[in-house]
């Protein structure tokens, strides 16, 4: 096991796209750490380059103690799970799990000795002999964990590997993912652009954008206290309800929709802002407190219902627990929890808190 | 689908019948021809049914030769036909999968220009350089042998496209997958490429030994020697003396033997041969 | 056209390409070079004399009659065997590909021909109508016509082109049958129920659709005259009688034998070159799809 050190990252493609700037990170030992943004944020090239199958333009990468920019993949002890598998399709499970080992000239019976060791753990045992397209997806998904795995790597990397499977396995594979990754306590890297994905497997988000690291921190974290607009708006679903604002004098925003109170201790903030309210701080209220809000439409999802309307001029989402009724187009009462207010600085994006 | 009903349900059956049967009725006649006495065939009285002397005329055609103009029976030509209809489909996929594989996954100055010097020999067929190309065989002592038969051949644009394409499908997440795992470039050839290339070279052998076994310019330009010969020049060969010298029971009976192996190959390996037929012209 | 994941190493990469970039360079591009160097020079017979003569070779072969017959004669023989072979592959083409019982079977006995040499096919058919002792010559005659390849042009060049469109059938067949296995079933299906007729459907929304294919065979029908005819042509009439069936092909290996005149053989040559780049140049304007460089 091992801790991996980036170390102001560049990558810059001859074409002169640049895809990933200055990125520093740390993925402590035996962490499981998930790079998360939206496509062709850079993440993948970042994991990529991690691997060793793109080269750093500029840059230090670490593993372990060692600086690993000039090494080739083979030679980082580090294993990789693809987005399509990238199984064999000639050779049997237990040849694609065994061929790392065996290009590396570990000995037989050793080489036996991990397979089985891992299609036990993996609960493949019985599909060794066969051939990679007489699996369901779900089965080529543990071969490919197994071929990492029988490695015994120091860094297991992850490149959005669930997102092959349909909706129900991906829930099985997640909570698999993590099941192994707490009994082999290997230092993991996952990709993926799935916040609920990162948000159940990771130790250690990171969120990041156009290229960037936007925000490092515990899921818990980068959803409670987002560092950027970015991040509030790209964590939570549905997404964080943002709008305009002025802050003029403490503790009172003023929007399009009204005077919105926050929490003055938390924030140092003055003139243009962006207010950031999660649909899920917006509570009915009692009374004639809060604001007046007409929901032009319902939807039902269950244990919560999400209301669709507008705040000002600005279109917002409102979920509130499903119980009696909600009509649409007939006016109600909300209010906001001043805690619950999010500022953002209106040109850096960056969050006012202190 | 639309089914047909009544009488144009059978229109198919009667046009492909009749399709089938004028494309075989050459060939009857040809086995037809090879089974009678020579005289009778070439007096034109032949019947239309085969005739007494099929194990005669085969056994004299395999092992003696036509008395005319060629002395070497026709089992050296089909030795000599299938030993070079071998090296070529060998040789052209050999050179062709190692050229492919190296303008596909390797990054070098001049693979452009490479690529595109053997992309451009699909314009030069050799009937567009006949003399200089055998000249230079000759130069290089070539003539009446085995390498002057097929090494001016082996080249092949259209085997390296093919091949090149097929690469282009691997998933890049393979190769990736093999560096990992400790591969180099030749082992990754030769554990991943090469398995995954099998039934392409499984359907580039059977267009390509076809395409071996018919050549026939070639042949007749670098081969003086009759036991050189290749069944398909041999066959001409035999008719081009005199018509009344022509024994043409033994002709006919050539004609079968040198048809016999590319149609069985294209027969019995129907599948690739299509695959291969097709998708080489893409 | 590269990977994104490739391999380093800086001499093996030129290793691979060196087999085929030598036979390439010394047997391709060397006499290629040669014969557009020896379409300038006037040799003798012996090859004793050699003199740079410019363009006086192409000069001579625009000015020769000959020269325009023959290619007259080519452009006939294409269209023919173009025009036969196609019409029919495609008449077999659209039964087999209705669905029918034993349509595997029909394919295979149509597809063989592809393997039988041109030479070898050239002697199938001259014994079927070899005046003296044909089979199918004899029925000719019987009939009260009159035929005989060995003497008139039109009889030769009519039995090269039989021969030749017979061995072409299976190849365009098994391409129209593709084609035509890749029109979508239901787009038949929804003419058929707007109407059209079985004839009507060929005609507007079959053949349209398969235009693709068709252009591409004309090219390949084409270029499998110019060359691929030559054995047929050596086996069967050696150009004759009188140079009726003579093609280009066949007239460069024909004027350049035995040493002859390969100065005007190699002018041919380099005419047939430019001519197949243009062909190339056409076949792929239909592939280029597929080429992506």
């Amino acid at each position: 096991m091992a801790t991996v050190e980036l170390t102001n990252i560049k990558k810059i493609y001859a074409g002169g796209v640049e895809a990933v700037r200055d990125v520093s990170l740390t993925v402590p030992n035996g962490s499981f750490t998930v790079l998360l943004g939206p496509s062709g944020c850079g993440k993948s090239t970042l994991l990529r380059m991690i691997a060793g199958l793109e080269t750093i333009t500029s840059g230090v990468c670490k593993i372990g103690d060692r600086v690993v920019n000039e090494i080739e993949p083979a030679d980082r002890d580090i294993a990789m799970v693809f987005q399509n598998y990238a199984l064999y399709p000639h050779m049997t499970v237990y040849d694609n799990m065994a061929y790392g080992l065996r290009n590396r000239g570990t000995p037989k019976p050793e080489i036996d000795k991990r397979v089985r060791e891992a299609a036990k753990l993996l609960a493949i045992e019985e599909y060794l002999t066969r051939k990679p397209r007489a699996l369901s997806g779900g089965q080529r998904q543990r071969v490919a964990m197994g071929r990492a795995i029988v490695r015994e790597p120091q860094v297991f990397l992850f490149d959005e590997p669930l997102s092959n499977l349909d909706a129900k396995l991906r829930v099985t594979m997640r909570l698999e993912i993590k099941r192994l990754h707490n009994r082999l306590n290997a230092t993991s890297i996952f990709v993926t652009h799935d916040q609920v994905e990162a948000m159940t497997l990771a130790d250690q988000v990171v969120v990041m954008n156009a290229g960037n690291i936007e925000q490092i921190g515990a899921p818990g974290e980068v959803y409670k206290h987002p560092a950027t607009r970015f991040v509030a708006s790209f964590i939570g679903s549905p997404a964080m309800n943002l709008m305009p604002g002025k802050v003029s004098d403490s503790g009172v925003v003023e929007t399009p929709g009204g005077k919105l109170p926050f929490d003055a201790k938390r924030f140092s903030a003055s003139g243009e802002v962006d207010v950031g309210v999660r649909p899920e701080d917006i509570h009915v209220s009692s009374g004639s407190n809060g604001f007046s809000f007409t929901p032009e439409l319902v939807e039902e999802l269950g244990a919560t219902r999400l209301l669709h309307g507008n705040f000002g001029a600005t279109p917002i989402i409102v979920a509130i627990p499903a119980s009696g009724t909600t009509h649409e187009n007939r006016e109600m009462r909300l209010s906001i929890d001043p805690a619950a207010v999010h500022l953002f600085d209106r040109n850096s994006g960056r969050s006012l808190a202190r | 689908m639309v089914e047909h009903r009544g009488l144009s349900r059978v229109i198919p059956y009667f046009v492909l019948t009749l399709g089938v049967a004028i494309i075989a009725f050459p060939v009857y006649l040809c086995f037809v021809g090879s089974t009678h006495p020579q005289h009778i065939v070439s007096n034109g009285q032949m019947p239309l049914t085969p005739g007494p002397l099929f194990f005669e005329t085969y056994y004299k055609t395999l092992f003696i030769g036509s008395s005319g103009s060629t002395r070497e029976p026709v089992s050296t030509m089909l030795i000599n036909s299938f030993i070079m209809a071998s090296i070529i489909a060998v040789g052209k996929i050999a050179i062709s999968i190692i050229s492919a594989f190296s303008v596909v996954y390797f990054k070098f100055p001049f693979r452009m220009a490479a690529f595109w010097l053997i992309f451009i020999t699909l314009m030069l067929p050799v009937e567009v350089r006949i003399y200089p190309t055998y000249k230079i065989a000759a130069d290089l002592n070539l003539l009446d042998s085995y390498a002057g038969l097929t090494i001016p051949l082996i080249a092949s644009a259209t085997a390296t496209l093919f091949f090149r394409q097929f690469f282009l499908t691997i998933p890049d997440e393979l190769v990736e997958a093999s560096k990992l795992d400790g591969a180099g470039p030749l082992r990754f050839f030769w554990d991943t490429v090469l398995p995954l290339s099998r039934t392409n070279i499984a359907a580039l052998f059977v267009i390509l030994f076809i395409y071996g076994w018919n050549q026939y310019l070639w042949p007749i330009l670098i081969t003086t020697r009759d036991d050189m010969q290749t069944i398909v020049i041999g066959i001409k060969k035999m008719i081009v003396t005199a018509d009344a010298l022509t024994e043409w029971n033994v002709v006919l009976a050539t004609a079968m033997l040198a048809m016999l192996p590319p149609v069985t190959v294209v027969v019995l390996m129907q599948r690739w041969f299509v695959k291969g037929l097709v998708e080489t012209e893409k | 056209m590269q990977k994104r994941a490739i391999f380093g190493g800086t001499s093996l990469p030129y290793l691979l390409l060196l087999p085929q970039l030598f036979v390439v360079a010394v047997f391709f591009y060397w006499p290629a070079s040669q014969a557009v160097w020896q379409s300038f020079l006037l040799q003798d017979a012996f090859g004793l004399n050699t003199s740079f003569i410019w363009f006086e070779n192409y000069s001579e072969l625009f000015a020769d009659a000959g020269y325009y017959r023959t290619m007259m004669t080519t452009g006939v023989f294409a269209v023919l065997v173009a025009g036969l072979s196609l019409s029919l592959a495609l008449l077999l083409a659209v039964q087999a590909d209705k669905s029918i019982r034993g349509a595997g079977v029909y394919k295979t006995l149509l597809i063989w021909p592809y393997a039988v040499a041109p030479a070898v096919a050239g002697v199938l058919w001259i014994f079927m109508f070899q005046p003296s002792l044909g089979v199918v010559a004899q029925g000719i005659r019987a009939m009260g016509w009159s035929w005989n390849p060995l003497l008139n042009g039109n009889d030769a060049l009519t039995l090269v082109v039989l021969a030749s469109t017979w061995k072409q059938i299976s190849y365009n067949f098994l391409f129209f049958l593709a084609g035509l296995q890749s029109i979508p079933r239901a787009v038949i299906e929804a003419a058929a129920i707007d109407g059209a007729s079985p004839t009507r459907r060929f005609w507007t929304i079959i053949l349209p659709l398969l235009s693709p294919t068709v252009f591409f065979l004309i090219v390949v029908n084409i270029v499998y005259v110019f060359f691929d005819t030559f054995g047929i042509i050596d086996a069967m009439t050696q150009g004759g009688p009188s140079k009726a069936t003579e093609t280009l092909v066949y007239k460069v290996f024909f004027d350049g034998r035995l040493g002859g005149n390969l100065g005007s053989s190699a002018a041919q040559s380099v005419i047939l070159m430019i001519m197949v780049v243009g062909l190339t140049a056409v076949q792929f304007r239909f592939i280029e799809r597929r080429v992506a460089y």
